[in-house]
């Protein structure tokens, strides 16, 4: 089994003080890896630095290309994309806008306008709202969108921080279904930071837990579901 | 009566070239959240370089079309050379100022600090329609490239790819880098176009009252400032509606009260305006404080 | 900004007789320079503490020196008749910082609202429009500005010192007065909740502090000693002409602000030295190359202006804590002395 995305020994962080000391995981091709841990542990800065958007050390490795020197601009026409914290849509924006935005760099026009048109099939309540701007939509809405907008760019590996943050327990459910049920029709890689451990186990084929800023363990999810003392002390449930 | 149709027509005449730089500020606002103090400095050193090209061709339009490309190659040289240092509004008004004392100071070096005069491709009389004196041919042309600007710019950011990714580069950098936007490629063309468009638009405000000398952007500055204000800083349609109540305004005055007061209506109409509706007069959304 | 009033106190009194004293060493050319550096380190120190305090960055310092200017000439003719001779100069400092004070009171009310660049560009228009209203105004003088009867050396010092130095030791006693007060305003609550409301004015306000009334505040203090200092041009010069008083002037007093670092007043006397003795040394520099006249005429003032210019942009790229930052940077790194806390604004 092949890695889609591998970290080796990544180090990251804001100030003097790194948040991420020497993180190395892999996430396997076609699978939904989950990041847990509690707030400050690194979760956010990991995908961040993934993406390019912090300077690092260590190496982040896409399908095997090294993507040090790539800015983040460039990771996303290299298979990545990144539905960050709090979900990035843009507010001034109308959702159509939003969503083309997510594939413009990578299609012709009528190519464009196919993907976009999936995207709305996949996600039925945005093509109601198609000229309305981000800031109107709900929270649910919201998460639909940056959802639609990252996959209108048809990305081998998907990063994703919080999708449940805010929202109501079915929504979140019905989006974690629709990640699982992409991961097995189009054989995404999702790399899922989540607050939220028990629902994003529940659909995810590994985990990984962070602990400030180190890897307290690495399995799969099953596993780590079941691990009553690693629940406890980490993922709080 | 009669000069009171005049004086209006005057005022559209001047607000449209109002209007035509406070769209550079607003292009520049757009892109990167800055208000380009230097907008005027740049825009009067292209037309220093545009004149010269002038006089050597006997072209006005061989002239014009060096204000817009000198306009625009400044745009690029402050905006990656200069602005790109600057860590927040206030320091980016600071560089602005730097700017704006280096081009001074060098267009005063290699031209001297006399008014220059500059020539005119049509007619500069006003046509009389019915015994009333109202508007040139020159200010016809004027009007005429002005609303085909402004058409053009609108249809680019509505309606093109390149556009899209503009506006979403200038709400939300790090969102669009995500996206794949080539942001900081963004932001620069969008201070090549604002320069342009402020080159050309000096360019066409020189004829008239304004004349060319080192200085002569400043009180173009802030009369484009306050149009740009009462436009609201992201509303291109507010800069033209502004421009024109600007120049009618400072027309009027200028006309009725001397050209000396001129500066305090323009202040007065500020001060107004900043005061009772800050985000500007037609600003849809409250303008958000980042 | 550990400094109690007494150790202020102290520090502008000592520096003050030192400056006194050191007047005996020049001669009167640079006595004469060395009260113009101190009306306009009035300006800049003022301005200094208003951009690095509560963020207001304000384009029209040079129209509220204006403002100084005339309430000076204003308070002379009130005085004249009324007080002793030798007391009029003090009547029309007074009057100077309290026009000033009433002009940035109503400047900084219409400016407590708005954010930097806003503010910037409303000053800016004050300026313009000060030719505007001079010449609107008969009592103003119009472009000629208005002129006050020259003041000579009082009889007990006439055989001591000239005029320049006489005029130096005014100069330097009202910069002293401002730099005293401004550094204990700064240093006291005051200083605080400025601080406050530039780092983040809703937090500010959750704080119990009103943000509008510090920055008008800030506004009128700031203006009041820009105001001194437009007064002591006005004595030194013996009238004020709003020529003077344009956007260059304007743009300077910022230079001489980021030059000292931004709300450093130690560092504003480094940028107000520079802003008034750069001008002065280049035209010497620029005299002794014997230049054509149209080409010396061109040089003159514009240089100044490009090395300003080309200062004002590298030392904010490279240096936001300007002159005085580098060096105590540089001291502290040797000597790993208490941290300089960086003053740059946020908004």
């Amino acid at each position: 089994m092949t890695a889609a995305l591998e970290i080796r020994r990544l180090t990251a962080g804001y100030g003097a003080e790194p948040v991420l000391r020497e993180v190395s995981l892999q996430v396997p091709d076609g699978q939904v890896v989950t990041l847990l841990g509690a707030n400050g542990a690194g979760k956010t800065t990991l995908l961040r630095a993934v993406s390019g958007l912090l300077p690092t050390t260590g190496t982040v490795l896409l399908r095997e290309q090294d993507l040090s020197d790539v800015p983040p601009e460039q990771r996303v026409r290299r298979g990545l994309a990144h539905v960050p914290e709090g979900r990035g849509v843009i507010a001034e924006l109308t959702v159509e806008e939003n969503l083309r935005l997510g594939g413009l760099w990578r299609h012709g026009r009528t190519a464009l306008r196919e993907r976009t048109d999936a995207e709305y099939q996949r996600f039925e309540p945005l093509a109601r709202r198609r000229k309305a701007l981000g800031h109107q939509l709900s929270g649910g809405e919201r998460q639909m969108l940056a959802l639609a907008r990252a996959l209108v760019a048809a990305p081998d590996v998907l990063l994703l921080d919080e999708p449940s943050l805010g929202l109501a327990p079915q929504v979140v459910h019905s989006i974690m279904q629709t990640l699982r049920d992409l991961c097995d029709s189009t054989g995404l890689t999702v790399l899922l930071a989540e607050q939220n451990a028990a629902g994003a186990l529940s659909i995810a084929d590994r985990g990984v837990v962070l602990h400030l800023g180190e890897v307290r363990s690495d399995g799969p999810a099953a596993q780590i579901a079941q691990d009553e003392a690693l629940r406890h002390a980490y993922l709080g449930y | 009566m009669d000069r009171f149709v005049f004086l209006l027509a005057t005022g559209i005449a001047d607000g449209v070239v109002f209007a035509l730089f406070a769209l550079s500020l607003v292009l520049i606002w757009r892109s990167t959240r800055i208000i380009n103090f230097a907008a005027a400095a740049m825009a009067v050193t292209a037309c220093y370089l545009a004149l010269a090209v002038t006089d050597l061709t006997g072209s006005y339009w061989a002239g014009l079309i060096i204000a817009v490309l000198v306009g625009g190659t400044l745009g690029w040289a402050v905006e990656r050379g200069v602005m790109r240092a600057a860590r927040d509004p206030l320091s980016g008004v600071i560089l602005a100022i730097g700017t704006v004392m280096v081009l001074q100071a060098l267009t005063g070096i290699l031209a001297g600090p006399q008014s220059r005069p500059a020539p005119v491709p049509f007619g500069d009389r006003p046509v009389i329609v019915g015994g009333v004196p109202t508007l040139s041919p020159y200010d016809l042309f004027v009007i005429a490239v002005a609303v085909t600007l402004t058409a053009g710019l609108h249809t680019l950011f509505a309606r093109t790819s390149l556009g899209l990714q503009m506006r979403a580069a200038a709400f939300a950098p790090e969102m669009s880098r995500l996206l794949g936007v080539p942001v900081a490629r963004m932001r620069t063309l969008g201070w090549i176009l604002a320069a342009a468009v402020g080159a050309l638009a000096v360019l066409l405000a020189v004829p008239g009252e304004l004349g060319l000398d080192p200085h002569a952007g400043d009180p173009l500055f802030v009369s484009a400032f306050a149009v740009a204000v009462i436009g609201g800083l992201d509303s291109a349609e507010g800069a033209v509606i502004g421009g024109l109540l600007v120049g009618v305004l400072v027309s009027l005055v200028t006309g009725y009260l001397g050209a000396a007061v001129a500066p305090l209506g323009v202040l007065a109409l500020l001060a107004l305006v900043l005061l009772v509706r800050p985000a500007g007069l037609f600003a849809g959304v409250e303008a958000r404080r980042v | 900004m550990n400094q109690n009033p007494r150790r202020i106190v102290l520090l502008t009194v000592g520096g003050l007789v030192v400056a006194l004293a050191g007047t005996f060493l020049l001669d009167p050319y640079r006595n004469y320079l060395l009260a113009l550096v101190a009306a306009h380190l009035c300006a800049i120190a003022g301005l200094s503490l208003l951009i690095g305090r509560t963020g207001q960055l304000s384009l029209g310092h040079a129209a509220l020196m204006a403002a100084g200017g005339y309430g000076y000439v204003a308070g002379v003719k009130l005085g004249d008749g009324a007080v002793p001779d030798g007391l009029q100069p003090v009547l029309g400092l007074i009057v100077a910082v309290v026009t000033a004070s009433v002009v940035g009171l109503l400047l900084g009310l219409a400016g407590a609202r708005l954010h930097g660049p806003y503010l910037a560009g409303l000053t800016l228009a004050v300026v313009l429009a000060l030719p505007a209203l001079t010449s609107q105004i008969p009592a103003l003088g119009g472009d000629q500005g208005l002129m006050v009867p020259f003041r000579s050396v009082p009889q007990a010092l006439s055989s001591l010192i000239a005029l320049e130095q006489w005029q130096a030791w005014i100069a330097l006693t009202v910069v002293a007065v401002v730099l005293g007060v401004l550094a204990t305003v700064d240093a006291g609550a005051s200083g605080i909740r400025m601080r406050a409301v530039r780092d983040d004015e809703v937090a500010a306000a959750l704080a119990g502090i009103r943000p509008g009334r510090i920055k008008v505040q800030a506004f009128v203090l700031s203006a009041a000693a820009a105001g001194a200092g437009g007064g002591v041009l006005c004595f030194v010069d013996s009238g004020v002409r709003p020529g003077g008083y344009g956007v260059t002037l304007s743009l300077l007093l910022v230079v001489g602000v980021v030059v000292g670092g931004t709300g450093r007043l130690a560092g504003a006397a480094i940028g107000a030295a520079l802003v008034v003795l750069l001008p002065w040394l280049i035209g010497l520099g620029t005299s002794g190359l014997d230049l054509p006249a149209e080409a010396a005429q061109r040089l003159d003032g514009n240089l100044a202006v490009l090395v300003f210019g080309l200062l004002l942009i590298g030392l904010t790229v490279a240096a936001p804590t300007g002159a005085l930052g580098l060096l105590t940077r540089a001291g502290a790194s040797r000597k790993r002395s208490a941290p300089s806390i960086p003053t740059t604004s946020k908004d």
